[in-house]
């Protein structure tokens, strides 16, 4: 049961793409035709207000809600941020969703989309397989 | 403004967004991302004996559930707080989709590319089934997607995370800007 509070996050954060319009392809389209700042907008306040929130939680050393310390580890760069975030990014421009909005879209109705999500599942099986031969 | 009837501006949505980030993090030290439940469900579903998937994927089974709530809060804002009605964008996208090939702007995909009947189809393949292959494969070997690496990987002040980003972004300015024509015209 103590997964039930990351069900409501998601519930609360599913609302907000939708509510937001960030699961529509078309956002994605404006955003990568440079015709809106919607996308801009919210992807950029979005970090900003989470880099702020880190900044207090390190600065006061705010426990979670279990007394732990909050740890973030530190990110290795591999190649496959390069590679991998240029493969990402020609998907996204397709699908007109990252993962998040996959789930979304699904949710809102569109069943379609469920094929999609069962590609990209597909997809980490395949990047499974096939990971050691490729350069990181 | 009307919160029900009418669609978040960014500057209500992103700061929101922003705030998954703490709440994970206050809530059991969990880091906002979405992408790693794709490797979960094959852990879970399909390991199929590879080393990439031998873990205990019980142990962030609550990203599962996370996925499992984006679905189901998406569910109640298209039913219940009206977010799956038409997009308003930009006039000049939609003119110059139109003028690409693209038809129906009345929810929040093009229906006409993204249908079940669409699968008889090369475009449809390409749309359906490619782009979630890129998205997945693309993602994984990336370490992260949209949320974890834009958002609180940059958030967090980690630099791969911003090498990755600026990649999504030449990924799909590259798509949009020279390849989705003449994928749309498949």
């Amino acid at each position: 049961m103590k997964n039930i509070k990351y069900l409501l996050a998601g519930v609360v954060f599913g609302i907000i793409l939708i509510k937001s319009q960030v699961v529509s392809w078309f956002r994605i389209q404006e955003m990568f035709r440079l015709q809106a700042f919607h996308m801009y907008g919210i992807i950029g306040s979005a970090i900003f207000v989470g880099m702020i929130s880190i900044l207090i939680i390190k600065r006061f050393n705010i426990k979670s809600i279990s007394g732990e310390p909050i740890v973030i580890p530190q990110k290795q760069f591999s190649w496959g941020n390069i590679i991998g975030g240029l493969i990402f990014g020609l998907g996204w421009a397709i699908t007109g969703a990252c993962p998040g909005p996959l789930y979304a879209l699904f949710g809102s109705g569109i069943w379609v989309i469920g094929i999609t999500l069962l590609s990209a599942i597909f997809g980490v099986w395949v990047y499974g397989l096939v990971q050691d031969k490729l350069p990181h | 403004m009307n919160l029900i009837s009418q669609p978040w501006p960014w500057y209500v949505a992103g700061p929101l967004i922003g705030l998954m980030v703490p709440a994970l993090l206050l809530l059991g030290n969990k880091l906002f991302g979405i992408s790693s439940s794709f490797k979960h469900i094959c852990a879970a579903c399909i390991p199929a004996g590879i080393s990439f998937f031998k873990y205990d994927w019980k142990s962030q089974v609550w990203n599962l559930f996370f996925a499992a709530g984006i679905i189901l809060g998406a569910f109640i804002a298209a039913h219940f707080l009206r977010g799956a009605e038409a997009v308003h964008i930009n006039p000049a996208t939609t003119a110059q989709l139109q003028a690409q090939g693209v038809k129906n702007f009345d929810t929040l995909v093009p229906t006409d590319i993204f249908n079940i009947g669409a699968l008889t189809t090369v475009r449809g393949w390409v749309f359906i089934v490619l782009g979630g292959f890129l998205v997945g494969f693309g993602t994984r070997y990336a370490g992260g997607c949209t949320s974890g690496h834009s958002i609180m990987g940059i958030a967090s002040l980690q630099w791969p995370s911003l090498v990755a980003t600026i990649c999504f972004m030449i990924g799909g300015f590259t798509m949009t800007w020279f390849i989705l024509p003449y994928l749309l015209k498949l």
